[in-house]
């Protein structure tokens, strides 16, 4: 092994705070204050501890389980065990998606670009970078768990004492490191950034599906996923810490071996090789659409998988929830039943809508790989030809409402033929997809947006990424937290009937559509007239 | 004394063999052309210079260290730009260059100043608006605002315009007096012949041919045009003649350099009214070698073995 294998790694640590000098503090001011807004709307939401406990019985099943978590202190559901039950685990999840971007940004993404290239000619060590990457993220991580557990001590309330709140705290900084530490192993094991970013959130859904179905029916599957041992931390309830040293720990093995990976590879290669391509490019790649299809196929194929199997993980939760309702009067009495639906269907809108958005990211991803391919100076070498800027954006657009509706499709048919085999009395199929499809209008609205911040304003088109997740935040979380009633009617999916239980209402999915074919209309003319930028 | 040495370097990627036995060697002082066709293995034999690719087989060193293992070492006494110059969009190209003057460690304030007025760059602007010229004149500056004791260069001028490309020459020149070493990749030929006392040509990731340029002309055929008072026949049928062609009343033709004496006894008892000898260009050189590797003679020079 070579000599100053790390020289220089203050230098590029302090490039990496320079280059991110917005971009971190925005990361980390959004997340603490969050967090922090949350806990103390708590307080006000739930005066007394009758309130709280009544709330707990709610919680108390599968369902609810396997989206936010088992509850821990349920008995005594105080502000302290209500927050970990209901926050954690998405805020670990946002942290673990910030470590992950963050990573491949200032790794594979430079190294793709050329820029470490540079670097490594001067007398910088061979892992200085990826070592500096990983301290720096770490760093910002230990902030983050800082200020996240100083400050929900710092309201004051009393089930959130500072070794709980730190413990919080240091749950969610405990996963950014892990996933900081999976991303750098992945990025020395792909060749590209996209592939280093496939990767990891892969990692990130199996861990989350897997603490899921775990949580629910076994818990030893729980104990595979980094997300079941930060929550297996029963935060302001038991306060274990061990699981949070369990989780750096193997977080630092995985850093030991990317940089050991790092160490004997050469530059800009990785250990699972592309493999060698075709000589000649088949008629079907000869077009516009063929191109941008192509482009995606590798991304759109894994979605599809990924969204069939959420489906199925929902729909295996399906058979409990349909028992846990049978043998509980107490639920029985909260949610009244409607007429002609059993409980589970009704459980069923709410799975329905978390579905639908998280079908939406492949389709958003195929509109906004037109701008990707802009900023690459790509475009150029379609729109010299006899390509129409109409054509291009049109080919994108095609692909990204068509894998819409085949992801939601795919969701759904997961849903229903894992659901049904675990349930006694089954749901129609055909009532089950009328209830995934009539999301398609609001779907059809996101991709508006993204096609018209294309057409408008390229630089921004990251907005529609912050409408997603605030549109998934009011919904999934809005109905927990009682956040106002304005804030999800500016949500798309939040006008949609809950399809079986709400009659289907014609006239707002007609004015959805119309909406959404005004911003797709206006983003195109708006591509077409503007600079094309690189 | 030599400042770089590699000996019978081999790269596969995977089971493709990018470099077969890639043996250069530059002496202290000296300027190395480094020139073959494209995918030849230019780019992969810097980077293994440069320790970023690790050599399959065989040694490269340069100030006679392993240049795998005293990367750190030897980067120090060293720069490189690459031909195509990828920057961070967000830092201003100011930043850059002192980015890279710190981590070498190094500084040479009033060079940098210096070049940026030469190289007539706007430091304050950030490198996202910088058109690829301007990208390659950062890495430049950076290189040359270095006291380094070898400029390693692929391809260093690509995208720069001729004035620039002048001020690259210069700056080259300027190393060399210094008693600097350089080894420069490059496709513009005038640019090698100008700066190069050495020129080593690589073809499908060997060596085929290594020496300074006056050996190396030795290698190939020099152009005549010659005019005699009776019609010249059976030159055909000469060895060593190649090309011939009739002009108005004169021939034109080549003629392999170990032959030139032969065929001009033989010409000039036709009575030779004028004849025009013109060198081989060394566009002329590069073309044979790199069309055809095959048909070239292999006098003793240097080269792979
Ligand atoms: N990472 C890699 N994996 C596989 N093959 C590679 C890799 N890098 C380079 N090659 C191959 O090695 C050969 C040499 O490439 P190299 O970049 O050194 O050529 P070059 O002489 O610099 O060409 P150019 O004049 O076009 O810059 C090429 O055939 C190239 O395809
Ligand atoms: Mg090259």
């Amino acid at each position: 092994m070579s000599k100053q294998l790390y020289k220089n790694t203050r230098i590029l640590s302090g490039l990496i705070v320079r280059r991110d000098r917005v971009r971190i503090p925005v990361w980390l001011i959004s997340l603490s204050t969050l967090t922090i807004i949350v806990a103390a709307s708590f307080t006000d939401l739930y005066k007394n501890e009758g309130e709280r406990q009544a709330i707990a019985e709610t919680m108390r099943n599968p369902a609810m389980t396997a989206m936010v978590g088992q509850g821990y202190g349920l008995e005594n559901y105080t502000n302290g065990a209500m927050m970990a039950h209901q926050m954690l685990l998405f805020t670990a999840m946002a942290v673990a998606i910030m470590s992950i971007l963050l990573v491949v940004r200032h790794t594979r993404a430079d190294e793709e670009d050329g820029r470490i290239e540079i670097i490594r000619a001067l007398p910088a060590g061979r892992l200085a970078n990826l070592n500096s990457t990983i301290l720096v993220l770490f760093g910002v991580n230990v902030l983050l768990a800082l200020i996240v557990g100083f400050g929900l001590n710092a309201l004051g309330i009393e089930s959130m004492d500072l070794e709980g709140s730190l413990l919080y705290g240091a749950a969610i900084g405990a996963t950014g490191m892990i996933f900081t530490a999976i991303t750098a192993l992945f990025a020395q094991l792909s060749e590209s950034s996209r592939g280093t970013i496939g990767f990891s959130i892969t990692i990130l859904l199996i861990a989350y599906l897997l603490r899921a179905v775990g949580d629910v029916s076994n818990e030893a599957l729980s104990w595979l996923s980094p997300l079941g041992w930060i929550l297996g931390s029963e935060v302001y309830v038991n306060n274990y810490w061990w699981p949070i040293f369990l989780t750096v720990g193997v977080a630092s093995i995985l850093v030991v071996l990317s940089l050991y990976l790092n160490a004997i590879r050469d530059l800009e290669a990785g250990f699972l090789r592309a493999k060698s391509g075709r000589k000649k490019a088949s008629p079907f790649l000869l077009s516009p659409l063929g191109l941008a299809l192509r482009l995606q196929r590798t991304g759109l194929i894994a979605w599809a998988v990924g969204t069939f199997i959420l489906g199925g993980s929902y729909g295996s939760v399906l058979g409990d929830l349909e028992s846990f309702f049978a043998d509980n009067d107490m639920m029985k009495n909260l949610l009244p039943p409607v007429e002609g639906f059993s409980l589970t269907e009704q459980f069923l809108t709410m799975l329905m809508s978390v579905i639908s958005m998280i079908c939406t990211i492949p389709p958003l991803m195929a509109m906004l790989k037109l701008k990707g391919e802009e900023s690459k100076n790509r475009t150029e070498h379609l729109l010299s030809r006899a390509v129409s800027r109409i054509r291009l954006m049109g080919s994108y657009f095609v692909i990204s409402i068509v894998s819409g509706f085949a992801m939601l499709s795919l969701a759904a048919i997961g849903l229903g033929a894992v659901g049904n085999s675990v349930m006694e009395e089954g749901i129609a199929f055909g009532r089950l997809y009328s209830a995934a499809m009539v999301y398609l209008p609001a779907m059809w609205i996101m991709i508006g947006l993204a096609a018209l911040l294309i057409g408008v304003a390229p630089k921004l088109s990251g907005i529609v990424w912050a409408y997603l997740t605030y549109s998934f935040f009011v919904v999934y979380l809005g109905g927990l937290l009682q956040l106002p009633e304005w804030m999800s009617t500016l949500s798309p999916y939040n006008h949609i009937p809950k399809v079986p239980v709400e009659e289907i209402d014609y006239m707002k999915l007609f004015i959805l559509t119309i909406v959404a074919i005004v911003i797709i209309a206006v983003g195109f003319i708006q591509y077409k007239n503007r600079d094309i930028q690189g | 004394m030599s400042v770089l040495k590699t000996t019978n370097l081999i790269k596969r990627f995977g089971a493709f063999t990018a470099l077969d036995g890639v043996n250069i060697e530059v002496n202290e002082g000296e300027v190395y052309g480094f020139i073959g066709p494209n995918g030849a293995g230019k780019s992969t034999t810097i980077r293994l210079l440069l320790g970023i690719l690790k050599a399959t087989e065989g040694e490269a060193r340069i100030f006679g260290m392993d240049v795998w293992e005293d990367a750190v070492d030897i980067h120090k006494r060293i720069a490189y730009v690459p031909g195509d110059v990828n920057l961070w969009p967000n830092l201003t190209g100011g930043e850059v260059i002192d980015l890279f003057v710190k981590l070498r460690g190094s500084n040479n304030k009033s060079r940098r100043e210096e070049l940026i007025k030469k190289f007539d760059l706007d430091p304050s602007k950030k490198c996202r608006t910088y058109s690829k010229g301007n990208r390659q004149k950062v890495a430049l500056i950076s290189a040359f605002s270095s006291d380094a004791d070898l400029y390693i260069l692929d391809e260093p001028t690509s995208g720069l315009d001729p004035l620039m490309e002048r001020v690259f020459q210069e700056c080259v020149l300027e190393a060399k007096s210094t008693g600097k070493s350089v080894i420069l990749s490059s496709h513009i030929l005038s640019e090698v012949e100008r700066l190069c006392d050495k020129v080593g040509i690589i073809r499908q990731g060997k060596m085929i041919e290594t020496g300074t340029l006056n050996e190396l002309r030795h290698l190939t055929r020099t152009s005549l045009a010659v005019e005699t008072k009776q019609p010249l026949i059976n030159l055909n049928e000469m060895r060593g003649v190649h090309g011939v062609e009739k002009k108005d009343r004169a021939l034109s033709f080549q003629v392999d350099a170990e032959e030139l004496d032969n065929v001009i006894k033989y010409v000039s008892r036709f009575g030779i009214l004028s004849l025009v000898s013109t060198p081989p260009t060394l566009e002329d050189l590069f073309m044979r070698h790199y069309e055809g590797a095959g048909k070239t003679p292999k006098a003793g020079v240097g080269g792979a073995k």
